[in-house]
């Protein structure tokens, strides 16, 4: 399953994060009941799903953003929710789906928040959180910007800053939920191409949720297809994206052909005639958005 | 790409010294405000007899007047201001709300039930005794609000908070308006003290809350950073390894200490609070490192020159309640018409 | 926003000529506290010292009882009731505007100087028109009524000039609202430490909110507002419910937004000075009228009807409490929050789902 480009050569890669027998809710009914998980080191996945399927709800739980109602999500072997989340933080660093920042704050100040958990109550800033935040803006050709207030930026270059505030914070995993919705194509392309600088130069293990399945296929090295709150496909992008799964999952019809450029499977659709309505289970009906 | 890099750095570091400066310009006003508080009144003080009265006191009229009653009332201005600046300006965070004044929590209303009972049912007459009962009524009061508003699922949210806090405070309100009613010594007293004003016969009970403030002081400096990823949402501040819950406690703590001394000390004098954020946010921007001791050096300027403009203009007839709206409203609309305003 | 979504797509009743669709539980709450504000109502003439029956309380008021029935009902009773009735549904509607057009659940005539500026007039003239307390004739009877309602207008006129730059923002108007209403409180303050103490008694009377002096002279001109200014407001819910999306989707589905604004903005400052005129500023209705009818109908922002219903019964209610509770007869105002505060308090922790306004 792990045969992506980012697990070059290892024969057993770390587990950094795992799930077991996650049932996660909100209140109400389980979203997800019973699942399974493990994340290797140094990989990319991409989790996919129609909507309402419970990805955002397990990337919250694997975040620890949401407790779960049953089992656990393990970090490097240790219980999440046992950690300190300052600890934790610095290990594993997310990004929720479109943030919003305060009006008037500025790009650097913004970044400057990603060293939050490195910083103590007495040493508010240090040189190595300039070297950090100058870095983290130069990656993704931010540094122009710095003085530039957050709601003042195009969509692309919000999602930038946000991702910045991310690597400020200098961690191993990164978990990001639709990092690229809103974005014109040429942006989706360029964030995904810094997700994937990040894993091979800085071998930084990302979890995300995506919609763009042609996209997913082609930055990641795992695919997990959820539904109703169950992995029903998990495993490179050439065994996911097969047409039986694609009707299964998303009750797409749909042609695989492979991607012209990259090679990867690329799905092409047909019609969208199986797709069963669930008003009641969408997925951004969870009371953190209507906040 | 790296002259870039260099210039990102450069940026901070220009900020952050602007910033700085910007600190150190207000402490240089707040020591003039507070020079001009000690010297200025129905008697002008020459510069050179309070020089004298400070260092070398040796009993002159001067000596005494400055002593016994600029300095006291000086002390007490810069403590509330800065008190109801910091508190103001926590408030106005957690609760994300900019109508948001530090006594939502339920602190004013608590603080002047409590006045108000003290005298009409335990017939207490010392104003020491007064302060003392304001101070308890005012963390009594936040305590329920904070209890109230972070009761089941997700604990307290902005919402939640302040209107629990604006629940609270109409009902005691309520309460006080039926005791102030059925007591005539409760009206004579409420009527006086609702105002706020600096000007007080016994100085000493004043200074009885004035360790508590410290605390809450402190307490606000810590509570910063973790006010800064809130500011982000829930989401991002566990992410960055923020204790929400503790986040809220403490900070909510502090407006209590804060507010609850200052309103104690010299009756609730809301407008501070409520101003003085937002005066602050339009010159430092969203950051609450900067942002709060902005607000407290502010706070405690206005209402020094406030209380100064009062005795000069007025001879003292104003109480500093009265003369900071009077004159702090209507700057206050103006500058909110003009300028481009940082939203919460 | 799946919330809104939802609410929409509720089936309910659709009433033809307005063009409304009106949300069976929105109904049901209205429906329940109309019938709790008619038995408030009922009580509120059948009790007190000398106490009527329901039954004879019914008859009275279709023409028939006793003289001495009818003298205490139709004299006395019934006026106040229905002063109280009016009153609190102007409240509770001027509430639900403000906390619309604000988009926040603190935004209420209160807090936006309207009853302060309303104070402002009816507190001069107590302190300067009277001697030791004393109000009479004339400047009791029609002064204070109409230098509070001229204050409301004033105060209301100044918020909505002094927002206006290239239309109405909800923020701005928030931010020049607290000004106002910090002026006019402290002004008021002030006039409380110039006279006596009797002086000062009767103006906190006047300021918490009192029905005690309601008449049959007090009905005709709230009747008259609320009538004119209900109907017009309920046309604009719509609109409300439009603006609560945003300006930009807003003008997307046609809504002139700063026109809307200004109608609704006004309408709530009428009825906001209308009802403190009348009565006072009576607290805390504004704010929870329209927070415990979002609430019970599990909408996202404030219903104007069940605002105003329920506004009209919290007031009611809590002047049935002035009047018969036992001990010294205490302004409506007092009650108001004692009794609504527990209650709003109750559905808060209840409905933990985050209230959008």
């Amino acid at each position: 399953m792990t045969d992506g480009t980012g697990v070059a050569g290892e024969a057993d890669p770390r587990q950094r994060l795992r799930a077991e027998q996650l049932r996660l809710s909100y209140g109400g009914p389980l979203v997800v009941d019973g699942l399974d998980l493990e994340v290797a080191e140094g990989t990319v996945t991409s989790v996919i799903g129609p909507n309402g399927c419970g990805k955002s709800t397990l990337l919250r739980a694997l975040g620890r953003l949401l407790a779960p109602k049953g089992g656990s999500v393990l970090l490097d072997g240790e219980r999440i929710d046992k950690m300190r989340t300052r600890e934790v933080a610095k290990v594993l660093g997310l990004l929720p789906q479109s943030p919003q920042a305060p009006e008037g704050l500025t790009v650097a100040d913004l970044v400057a928040r990603g060293r939050h958990p490195h910083q103590t109550w007495y040493r508010q800033w240090s040189s190595s959180d300039d070297a950090a935040i100058t870095e983290a803006l130069a990656q993704t050709g931010m540094d122009g910007y710095a003085e530039r207030a957050v709601d003042q930026l195009s969509g692309g270059q919000r999602q930038r800053a946000w991702i910045s505030m991310a690597l400020a914070q200098g961690t191993e995993l990164l978990l990001l939920d639709e990092p690229i919705t809103y974005l014109d194509l040429a942006h989706q392309v360029e964030v995904l191409d810094l997700v994937r600088r990040l894993n091979t130069e800085r071998r930084v293990t990302i979890v995300m949720v995506l919609h763009d399945l042609n996209l997913a296929a082609r930055y990641s090295d795992r695919l997990i297809a959820m539904r109703d709150g169950h992995i029903l496909a998990d495993g490179a992008p050439g065994e996911v994206l097969t047409e039986q799964h694609l009707a299964e999952v998303f009750g797409l019809q749909a042609m695989v052909v492979p991607d012209p450029v990259a090679a990867t499977p690329m799905v092409v659709p047909i019609s969208a005639t199986g797709v069963e309505h669930h008003p009641e289970s969408d997925s951004s009906n969870h009371p953190a958005e209507v906040a | 790409m790296p002259e870039q890099s260099a210039a990102a750095g450069n940026s901070l570091a220009t900020r952050r010294r602007r910033r700085l400066t910007g600190l150190v310009v207000l402490v240089v006003a707040l020591l003039l405000a507070a020079l001009a508080s000690v010297a200025f009144g129905e008697r002008n003080i020459p510069l050179s007899a309070v020089w004298h009265a400070i260092f070398t006191p040796s009993g002159t009229e001067f000596d005494i007047i400055v002593g016994a009653l600029r300095i006291p009332r000086t002390l007490l201005g810069l403590a509330v201001g800065i008190a109801l600046g910091v508190a103001g300006a926590l408030m106005q965070g957690h609760t994300r709300n900019p109508l948001a004044d530090p006594g939502l929590l339920g602190v004013t209303q608590g603080a002047a039930f409590a006045v108000v009972l003290s005298i009409t049912v335990f017939g207490m007459t010392y104003v020491s005794g007064q302060v003392l009962f304001a101070f308890a009524g005012a963390l009594i009061a936040s305590a329920v609000v904070f209890a109230l508003g972070s009761v089941g699922r997700g604990g307290a949210t902005p919402v939640t908070l302040a209107l629990a806090g604006a629940t609270i405070s109409w009902l005691l309100l309520g309460l006080t308006s039926a005791l102030v009613l059925l007591d005539q010594r409760g009206m004579e007293v409420y009527r006086f003290w609702r105002i706020g004003s600096l000007a007080r016969s016994e100085y000493e009970s004043a200074a009885t809350v004035l360790p508590f403030l410290l605390v809450g002081l402190v307490l606000a400096v810590l509570n910063t950073p973790g006010l800064n990823t809130l500011a982000l949402g829930e989401d991002i501040a566990k992410g960055l390894g923020q204790r929400v819950r503790l986040t809220r406690f403490v900070g909510l703590g502090a407006i209590a200490l804060l507010t609850g001394s200052a309103v104690a000390a010299c009756g609730p004098i809301a407008f501070v609070g409520l101003v003085v954020p937002h005066i602050a946010r339009g010159i430092t921007g969203a950051d609450y490192r900067w942002l709060v001791p902005y607000a407290g050096l502010l706070g405690a300027i206005l209402l020094l020159v406030a209380d100064v403009l009062g005795r000069v203009l007025a001879a003292d007839r104003f109480e500093v309640g009265i003369m900071l709206t009077v004159l702090g409203a209507p700057a206050f609309i103006y500058l909110v018409r003009s300028v481009r305003l940082v939203r919460l | 926003m799946s919330v809104d979504t939802r609410a929409g797509t509720t089936k309910g009743l659709a009433v033809g000529g307005l063009g409304l669709r009106l949300r069976w539980r929105t109904i049901l709450v209205v429906g329940c506290a109309a019938a709790l504000l008619l038995l408030a109502v009922a009580a509120h003439i059948g009790l007190g010292s000398y106490r009527i029956p329901l039954g004879e309380v019914f008859e009275v008021l279709l023409g028939g009882g006793a003289e001495s029935q009818r003298g205490a009902v139709l004299d006395v009773r019934l006026p106040r009731a229905l002063v109280g009735v009016l009153v609190g549904a102007a409240l509770g509607l001027a509430g639900a505007l403000f906390q619309s057009i604000s988009r926040n659940p603190l935004a209420s005539p209160d807090v936006l100087g309207i009853t302060w500026g309303a104070s402002v007039g009816a507190v001069t003239v107590i302190a300067f028109a009277g001697s030791y307390g004393q109000l009479s004739g004339f400047a009791d009877g029609v002064g204070v009524p109409l230098a509070s309602l001229l204050g409301g207008l004033l105060a209301g006129l100044a918020l909505y000039g002094l927002s206006w730059r290239r239309g109405i923002d909800g923020y701005r108007m928030v931010l020049i609202g607290i000004g106002i209403a910090a002026v006019g409180a402290n002004l008021v303050f002030w006039l409380l430490t110039v006279g006596d103490v009797q002086v000062a008694a009767r103006a906190m009377t006047w300021l918490t909110g009192s029905l005690a002096a309601a008449g049959w002279g007090d009905v005709p001109a709230v009747a008259l507002a609320v009538g004119v200014l209900a109907p017009l407001t309920l046309f604009g819910a719509r609109v409300l419910g439009v603006l609560r999306f945003g300006e930009d989707t807003a003008r997307g589905l046609g809504v002139r937004v700063n026109l809307s604004r200004t109608v609704l903005l006004l309408l709530a400052v009428l009825l906001a000075a209308v009802a403190t005129a009348a009565a006072g500023p009576i607290g805390f209705v504004a704010l929870a009228a329209p927070q415990i009818a979002l609430r019970l109908c599990a909408v996202a922002g404030p219903p104007l009807g069940a605002s105003m219903v329920l506004g009209a019964t919290l007031t009611v209610c809590a002047d049935l409490a002035a009047r018969t509770l036992p001990g010294v007869e205490l302004p409506v105002g007092v009650y108001t929050a004692v009794l609504g505060a527990p209650y709003l308090m109750f559905l808060l922790i209840r409905s933990r789902r985050e209230a959008r306004v």
